[in-house]
């Protein structure tokens, strides 16, 4: 009994062990699980918690505004005023909007666009119901959102540009990115790019400055539990946006303002630019259309008018259109004349209103002839026998090479895109073109500013300021404090002089072409000029007979473009201002415009005032944010 | 070798000075782990568990201390009875149950809501022990001594099987098969039996369960295929468990149970809220509390001259050491989903009352472990 019995309690003990044993196996492999999951692979679950746990909200930043060289703001940031509406606070978002329609208007595909946006995402994110809203009805709303239920009013930014069509072809404006923009950004940019509300540059300076105008992205952090709603923010592990840099023009947005009004509806384009420094003072084309309409997406009823409408409001026509220069350019063939001493001042030529050169017959604009002139009075008077000759003892090689000097066919890099080049034709070229050999004929045009010679009005402004200030200006757009006196053009002073004194009888002396103008109107202020016409059409012999007399019978597609080149003051410039007007009928189209713009430009001399600069600018601007 | 008869106190005085106050110290500690994860899991805040937990645990403490007291001969007084009740309640959950989460476990009997299927694994282990004790060694191994234990584990697992509750089935089971082992059961039986036990699992495995309950289990392979179905609660208690690293965010401070990314938190997935707060250490010095508690068990057990006393405390060991390792296997991602919750730590009252009340017969079979008790007339005379 006794050894039965302790056989028993042995039995038991033993089995006791073995549960044991095999319940402490099961406690050391919860604890190797348990090292495991938090000492081998810890790092790993630590990130997935902080991937539950923290939501990563964007902040836009706020984008540079674009300054004029005073620092008017001429692009600039608005408030918007938004309705978001959270449907985790709005229950029934059909009924929260019925709510919100007793203040604002709302289609029906305003609400199915909210409700699809509602459908798509968590019931903790803010789905914008309308942008852009007025200060009256925002306010309203505002005022009212207690009883909204869900609805939050919210102050965003949106891009205005305060000086409308003016400065639309120079600014540019944004729009929201496309695919191409995104392929364009670096990778990290592309939820910005993303982002609703955010814009970025589509033409203009908006698009070149956009690197400085971005600025980057900020991220507010938010602690989200497992439904998404936020918990708190997190400022301190949050990064602020960095506003976009500030930009700098050159221009003046009162000149810039008045050029664009001076050229009224005319299909046309107006340069003004500092003839010692280059820098551009304005830069207008006109007809020109309302930026701040493409911001918010245009309609494509809109756009389609702007496209159809033959003045090309679209078509930045001071740095992209190009005309033959006409006239104007008889002052580079004057330079090269005097420079290459191939012509006396006293020398004088004799204009019966044509000359013959071999079977051809090359007429001067006033066909009853100029009679004797020198070159002062062949400049003044713009007798074109006069400059066949001179284009004749130059030759096309020299000739070609003078335009050079002055800018003629030179790409000018002012910043913006669609600078064109124009064309500076030579017998290279002409043999590439056409495989025709150059003729004296050729040369005869080239003097004259006709034939394969084009110029943007840019180029026009650049020559201008050139033969004003024989320095080599390079026209530019942006300031710079940096900015030195460009080099000496290389033509000699008295030559130049000579052109000068020319160009000043032209508006200034009885007999000029421009002297009934009468001056540019400032006391003790003289100027000088040089009017152009480019020929768009040749009226013929059946058309005169039938009684076209003008251009003014000619359809306006077919009339001559008008152009004036002028600086002032005549002894001692500062501004030059082209003017090209399109189809204008001749060059008195543009010599009042371009009169009356120089006026402006000298009596209010923007380079003699205190301008800012860009890096002053920005360092403000993030001062006081 | 002179042979002491070692007695048994017979006054409350000399019950207290008997008292195993070691595990009685380990049984408050985990208690107080339980009241600081429920506060922390409300978010820094007493309501609406860990007070109550308190509360609950200090009730189902004093009544462990008196059920200590009884002598093992009034519990084999009433294992039967008890076991009778136990399954009367059973039975009333399937006709009068309340319906929870899709399954019916709850009972309303008058103010307090109870759970029979917790009430039963208490009962299993009396109704088991009284069994064997009666029953002589020789006969363990007959057809008589493996029928009536059968038909005493099958008939509250069918009934709880029913409700649906597979892992309260389980355990009930397991514990059930553990008490036969330790009983005595010839290995001759053992080894075929647990070869069939597997086929029967297999087969039940497939044929035997709810859609919901396969799913749990297949879940369990693979929780990352389905982060935001089934898979969900496994794949989110990993990452909190996980990212308490080494040393934890520390107390009140896991964002992910917080942040109510986990279900049921305050329930069956407390041990992950530990491991996010506490870290490695935290969950090791848990862990480590629970295998004190048990070795301790298992010590009074041997040292337990009754079969009765013998069986009872290891029964209860059983169901204890049971709980602790399928819930936090579970949580970590090492078993299925099968809502178990942690003794003493999860808040719910009825788990807390049976595991204090199984203590209670522990603490009693330490105090009379020199009893032997007559055996008395049992099922085979």
């Amino acid at each position: 009994m006794r050894a039965d019995r302790q056989e028993q309690d042995l039995k038991f003990t033993r089995r006791a062990l073995i549960m044991s044993g095999l319940g402490g196996l099961a406690f050391i492999g919860l604890g190797a699980r348990l090292y495991s999951l938090q000492m081998l692979e810890g790092e790993r679950y630590r990130l997935l918690s902080e991937d539950n746990q923290f939501n990563f909200d964007l902040l836009p930043p706020s984008r540079g505004r674009i300054l004029d060289r005073f620092g008017v703001a001429v692009a600039d940031n608005r408030d918007s005023y938004r309705v978001l509406l959270v449907p985790e606070q709005a229950g029934d978002v059909g009924a929260a909007l019925d709510r919100l329609s007793r203040f604002m208007p709302m289609s029906d595909a305003d609400r199915e666009r909210v409700l699809r946006a509602v459908r798509r995402q968590s019931r903790y994110r803010p789905v914008t119901v309308a942008d852009d809203l007025d200060w009256q009805t925002f306010s309203a709303i505002n005022l009212n959102a207690p009883d909204l239920g869900g609805v939050r009013p919210d102050v965003g930014e949106v891009r205005s540009y305060p000086y409308g069509a003016a400065f639309a072809h120079v600014i540019g404006y944004v729009q929201t990115a496309n695919e191409d923009d995104i392929a364009a950004s670096p990778r990290e940019e592309e939820g910005l790019l993303l982002h609703p509300g955010f814009r970025v540059g589509k033409t203009g300076v908006e698009v070149s400055r956009e690197r400085d105008l971005r600025g980057a992205a900020g991220a507010l952090k938010t602690e989200v539990n497992a439904r998404g709603r936020v918990i708190r923010e997190l400022p301190e592990q949050s990064t602020a946006p960095q506003p976009g840099r500030d930009v700098v023009l050159t221009l003046d947005a009162d000149i810039q303002r008045y050029a664009h009004e001076r050229l009224g509806q005319e299909s046309a384009s107006a340069v003004v630019i500092d003839v010692n420094t280059g820098e551009l003072i304005a830069l207008a084309s006109t007809p020109s259309f309302d930026p701040n309409l493409f911001v918010g997406g245009i309609s494509s009823s809109d756009y389609a008018a702007l496209r159809a409408n033959d003045h090309n409001p679209l078509f930045h026509k001071s740095i992209m259109g190009t005309y033959p220069p006409g006239s104007t350019f008889k002052a580079v063939v004057a330079a090269a004349a005097l420079e290459h001493g191939l012509v006396d001042p006293n020398e004088t030529i004799f204009c019966n209103g044509s000359t013959m050169l071999g079977r051809r017959e090359f007429h001067c604009w006033r066909r009853r002839g100029h009679g004797r002139v020198n070159l002062h009075e062949a400049v003044k008077t713009s007798c074109d026998i006069f400059f066949y000759e001179m284009a004749d003892r130059l030759g096309i090689d020299r000739l070609y090479d003078m335009a050079v000097r002055f800018g003629v066919g030179e790409q000018f890099d002012i910043g913006i895109s669609g600078v064109r080049s124009g064309n500076m034709p030579n017998p290279a070229w002409l043999r590439a073109r056409s495989n025709e050999p150059w003729t004296t004929g050729h040369t005869y045009n080239v003097g004259i500013g006709q034939g394969a010679v084009l110029m943007s009005p840019l180029q026009l402004a650049v020559m201008t300021a050139r033969v004003a200030s024989g320095r080599a200006v390079e026209p530019t757009l942006y300031r710079n404090a940096l900015a030195r006196p460009a080099p000496h053009i290389g033509v000699s002073e008295p030559a130049l002089a000579r052109v000068r004194a020319g160009l000043r009888g032209v508006v200034e002396e009885p007999g000029g072409t421009s002297y009934s103008l009468g001056g540019l109107g400032i006391e003790g202020v003289a100027m000088a000029g040089k009017t152009g016409t480019a020929q768009v059409y040749s009226i013929t012999a059946e058309e005169r007979a039938s009684g076209v007399r003008d251009q003014d019978d000619l359809p306006w597609r077919l009339r001559d473009h008008g152009l004036f080149m002028c600086y002032a003051p005549a002894d001692d410039p500062k501004y030059a201002v082209v003017v090209v007007v399109e189809h204008g009928g001749g060059s008195s189209a543009a010599t009042r415009p371009a009169r009356d713009i120089l006026r402006r430009v000298v009596a209010r001399d923007p380079s003699s005032r205190a301008g800012v600069f860009a890096d002053l600018a920005g360092t403000d601007r993030r001062g006081g944010a | 070798m002179a042979v002491f008869r070692e007695s048994v106190p017979r006054d409350l005085r000399g019950k207290l000075m008997e008292l195993n106050w070691t595990l009685v110290l380990l049984l408050v500690l985990l208690g107080a782990a339980g009241v600081g994860m429920l506060y922390s899991v409300a978010g820094g805040s007493w309501t609406p568990w860990a007070v109550n937990h308190a509360i609950r645990f200090s009730a189902a403490f004093g009544g462990m201390m008196v059920i200590a007291m009884f002598p093992p001969r009034f519990w084999m007084g009433v294992a039967y009875p008890i076991y009778v009740v136990a399954l009367v309640l059973l039975a009333g959950v399937e006709i009068a149950g309340v319906t929870i989460n899709g399954s019916q476990r709850w009972l309303d009997i008058g103010p307090i809501r109870v759970q029979p299927s917790e009430v039963m694994k208490l009962a299993l282990v009396f109704a088991l022990a009284r069994f064997y004790h009666d029953l002589p060694t020789e006969k363990v191994s007959s057809l008589g001594g493996l029928l009536v234990p059968a038909a005493l584990i099958g008939l509250p697992a069918l009934l709880i099987a029913k409700q649906p509750d597979l892992g309260t089935t389980l355990l009930l089971i397991a514990t059930g098969g553990a008490i036969v082992f330790l009983a005595g059961l010839s290995w001759k039986i053992i080894l075929p039996g647990a070869i069939a036990a597997v086929v029967g699992a297999v087969g039940f495995f497939r044929y035997g369960l709810h859609d919901y309950q396969r799913e749990r289990i297949m879940t369990m392979f693979n929780p990352d295929a389905d982060p935001l179905g089934a898979g969900y609660q496994i794949l989110q208690s990993k990452i909190a468990l996980g990212s308490g690293g080494f040393t934890g965010k520390g107390f009140m401070e896991g964002t992910q149970s917080q942040l109510e990314y986990l279900p049921e938190k305050q329930t069956d997935f407390i041990f992950t809220i530990l491991g996010e707060e506490f870290g490695f250490v935290g969950g090791l010095v848990v862990l480590s509390i629970y295998a004190l508690v048990l070795a301790n068990t298992i010590a009074i057990a041997i040292s337990c001259k009754s079969t009765f006393l013998r069986l009872l405390s290891m029964g209860v060991a059983t169901t204890f050491a049971l709980y602790v390792i399928i819930n936090v296997g579970m949580v970590m991602g090492a078993l299925p989903v099968v809502g178990v919750p942690l003794p003493l730590i999860s808040y719910g009252g009825t788990v807390m009352m049976a595991v204090l009340a199984g203590f209670g017969l522990i603490l009693g079979a330490h105090i009379h472990r020199n009893a032997e008790p007559p055996r008395g007339a049992g099922l085979f005379g």
